[in-house]
């Protein structure tokens, strides 16, 4: 009996935490105009989306979206990684330090994150546009891939950088040639963490897009909400997005699991 | 004599305030099998690491075939190191790992080819090429690692305690491979342990490393029959280390009895230590022709020889070595012959420590304030303070001392302890005990106002 409960427990909050998501994804089988009214099961939602049948400020918002999170995300994860490296060699205080500045833009909330990065620009005079908006996602993407990258650091044998130098490798190639084989998985798990942070971010895109008419997704679909009750092949889109983002954390999940297996073996 | 390929020169290192070596000076010849001995924290791996290159000393020089190689970068070093935990790495397959140091000198594939065949066949792991080293076990890895070294032909060879992850059976095994690759190669290898054993098992020359400091440089033969201190003595071996005084030349005493010795030059009546090996000391039951007696307290079989322990007439407790078993209780003889005896200079004879007067009856020393009799000197004056050995008083309760220390090592002297308390600040004390401490036991410091020998510096 009271396992039947805690099961019904975890059941019911499930529900309650998927209901949402699964409701848009029913709702994209059908053509109805509002949401909540099945019409019948069609496709036609998913074939507007692909054959142009929607407006183009749609279709340049998801390319503007996919642009910026992977520009985003690749030079985090080149900047990130660095940084990793650098806080794994540092020692006592100032590790410390670093470590727990990394920490605070993550749990820093976006809306303050966003509202100061606009004053930042504002202040130094740069004209939003696209490069302020990759900077933005840059700030909060690189604290992401540092913590992914610093545990595959952790592993290495403090002595295989030394032994590559020792072998004849400058700096510079023990770096390519040891190190980054050995953190290739944490940065690759950082880069899709950091690019689906990037196609998720509304706040701080928000404070950071300009007024010059660029759009990211979650711009758009805001603009296009309150302007008249949302476009209905958005639902579509977002079951795909959810979907895209659903394999991409399963893909970093089965990574990390594989990793730490590797590990205990 | 063959030359010289790596000169250190007063060497000195630190990290962070603590002094890890202090003014090291050594010559390595070329051809060499060195091994720096000595127990762990005692600054023979950051030796080797200074001469790998991935440290930088302080103070000094580093030269290798005359040319200063201090500042050089390790990866233009013409050396290799084998570490301890391999280091191998993990994402490349064994051919990858040992064709390393070729691939970044961009040599044709054949070339590299047959030099990893040919390096392979040397360590006797042929056919592992395609293997992920992380399937390899410790012993295949290390192979690995020294053949990853020695494929670029390095003038010298450094071997950060290569067998120290290994079972005894391989240790043994792969101590003899070592010997072998040194005669057949020709390199010079600087090897370091702490196994006394593997170090005078393997090498031609042994550096005794101790604090920071070389405590003696010789042959594993040297440095096993005449120490030249109570911790190289201690350290290689077993050993009887006991307080004796030298009389005059050729004579000396200890326990209670005097013998003659082929020592000389000490002076007359001057305290020394003595060493004598358990060995080297021969039991009879002819009590008439002995040159001492004494009471077998224990015996234990050690399977070539018996192990005991004697009481001697004035109350020393000796270790000897015999392939006889004598009875325990029975009263025995024993000689020792003038040869076997190794004196050794006392590196002191009581602590000496620097200190300020804090007023006329108080001193600050080692880091703590210590009460004193009436100097008449005034506060601020500079003095050196002089405590016999048993004038020390350790105790249990470390709140009950003036400062606390740490028993950092303890030598047994026969019929005492005599122990080295060391403070965190790094102040060295030696105190003779009857006591049983343990190393690295907390001990509270007390000294006797009447104990303490003040003099102005």
């Amino acid at each position: 009996m009271k396992k039947l409960l805690a099961q019904a427990y975890l059941w019911l909050l499930l529900i309650l935490l998927y209901a949402p998501i699964i409701i848009i994804a029913i709702f994209s089988f059908t053509e109805s105009k509002v949401l909540g009214n099945w019409t019948g099961f069609s496709t036609r939602l998913y074939q507007n989306l692909f054959s142009g049948g929607v407006n183009n400020s749609l279709i340049s918002a998801i390319e503007n979206t996919i642009f910026i999170a992977i520009v985003a995300a690749t030079l985090s994860t080149m900047l990130g990684s660095v940084a990793a490296i650098g806080i794994h060699n540092m020692h006592g205080k100032n590790k410390k330090v670093i470590s727990f500045l990394n920490d605070i833009p993550m749990l820093n909330p976006d809306i303050i994150t966003g509202i100061s990065l606009f004053i930042l620009f504002v202040a130094l005079g740069i004209s939003q546009g696209y490069i302020t908006v990759i900077l933005a996602h840059i700030t909060f993407c690189t604290p992401y891939v540092v913590l992914s990258v610093l545990p595959r650091l952790k592993q290495m044998n403090p002595n295989e950088y030394e032994a590559a130098l020792d072998l004849g490798a400058t700096p510079f190639q023990a770096l390519r040639k040891v190190i980054m084989p050995e953190i290739k998985g944490g940065m690759i798990s950082g880069w899709i963490l950091s690019f689906t942070l990037s196609i998720d971010d509304f706040a701080v895109t928000l404070f950071t897009k300009g007024n010059e008419g660029l759009e990211t997704l979650s711009t758009y679909i805001y603009a296009d909400a309150r302007k008249g009750g949302l476009t209905p092949e958005l639902r579509a889109l977002m079951t795909i997005i959810f979907v895209t983002v659903l394999v991409l954390l399963i893909i970093i999940n089965v990574r990390t699991a594989k990793a730490q297996k590797k590990q205990a073996k | 004599m063959a030359e010289t390929i790596i000169k250190i020169d007063n060497v000195s290192k630190s990290f962070g305030g603590k002094t890890v070596l202090e003014n090291i000076n050594l010559e390595v010849k070329k051809g060499e099998f060195v091994t720096f001995l000595g127990p762990s924290g005692s600054g023979k791996s950051t030796m080797l690491r200074l001469i790998a290159g991935f440290l930088t000393p302080d103070e000094g020089t580093i030269s290798m075939n005359g040319n200063d190689i201090t500042k050089v970068p390790p990866f233009q070093r013409k050396l290799n190191t084998v570490f301890q935990h391999y280091a191998l790495f993990p994402h490349l397959d064994v051919y990858d790992n040992v064709a390393f140091g070729l691939k970044l000198q961009n040599l044709p594939k054949q070339e590299i080819e047959q030099r990893v065949s040919k390096v392979l066949k040397m360590v006797s792991m042929t056919d592992y090429e395609d293997r992920d080293v992380t399937s390899l076990s410790g012993g295949q890895q290390q192979r690995i690692a020294i053949a990853r070294a020695i494929i670029n032909q390095p003038e010298v060879l450094l071997l950060d305690e290569p067998l120290a992850a290994l079972d005894l059976k391989m240790r043994k095994d792969m101590q003899i491979e070592l010997k072998e690759m040194h005669k057949k190669l020709g390199t010079t290898f600087i090897y370091v342990t702490h196994d006394q054993e593997e170090a005078l098992t393997l090498s031609d020359t042994i550096v005794v490393i101790n604090e920071g400091k070389i405590q003696q440089i010789g042959t594993p033969t040297d440095i096993y029959n005449e120490p030249c201190n109570s911790f190289v003595a201690d350290f290689i071996g077993e050993s009887n280390i006991l307080n004796g005084t030298m009389i005059e030349d050729r004579k000396v005493s200890f326990i209670g009895h005097e013998f003659p010795c082929v020592d000389e030059g000490f002076g007359e009546n001057v305290p020394v230590d003595v060493v004598i090996r358990p060995e080297d000391i021969y039991m009879t039951h002819k009590l008439e022709a002995a040159q001492f007696t004494g009471v077998v307290k224990s015996c234990v079989f050690k399977g070539v020889h018996y192990e005991m322990f004697v009481d001697s007439d004035f109350g020393h407790e000796l270790m000897i070595q015999d392939y006889n078993a004598f009875e325990i209780g029975s009263t025995v003889g024993m000689l020792i012959k003038p040869s076997d005896i190794q004196v050794m200079k006392k590196e002191r004879t009581c602590n000496t420590f620097e200190g300020v007067m804090v007023g006329s009856n108080q001193v600050e020393m080692i880091g703590a304030k210590f009460d004193c009799e009436d100097t008449g000197l005034a506060a601020g004056d500079k003095v050196r303070v002089e405590v016999d050995f048993d004038k020390i008083e350790l105790l249990d309760n470390k709140e009950d001392g003036s400062q606390t220390g740490q028993v950092s090592f303890i030598l047994y002297k026969g019929d005492h302890y005599h122990l080295t308390i060391s403070t965190r600040e790094g102040d060295k004390l030696y105190v003779d005990t009857n006591d049983i401490w343990d190393k690295w036991d907390i001990v509270g410091i007390s000294i006797k106002p009447a104990d303490m020998r003040i003099v102005k510096a």
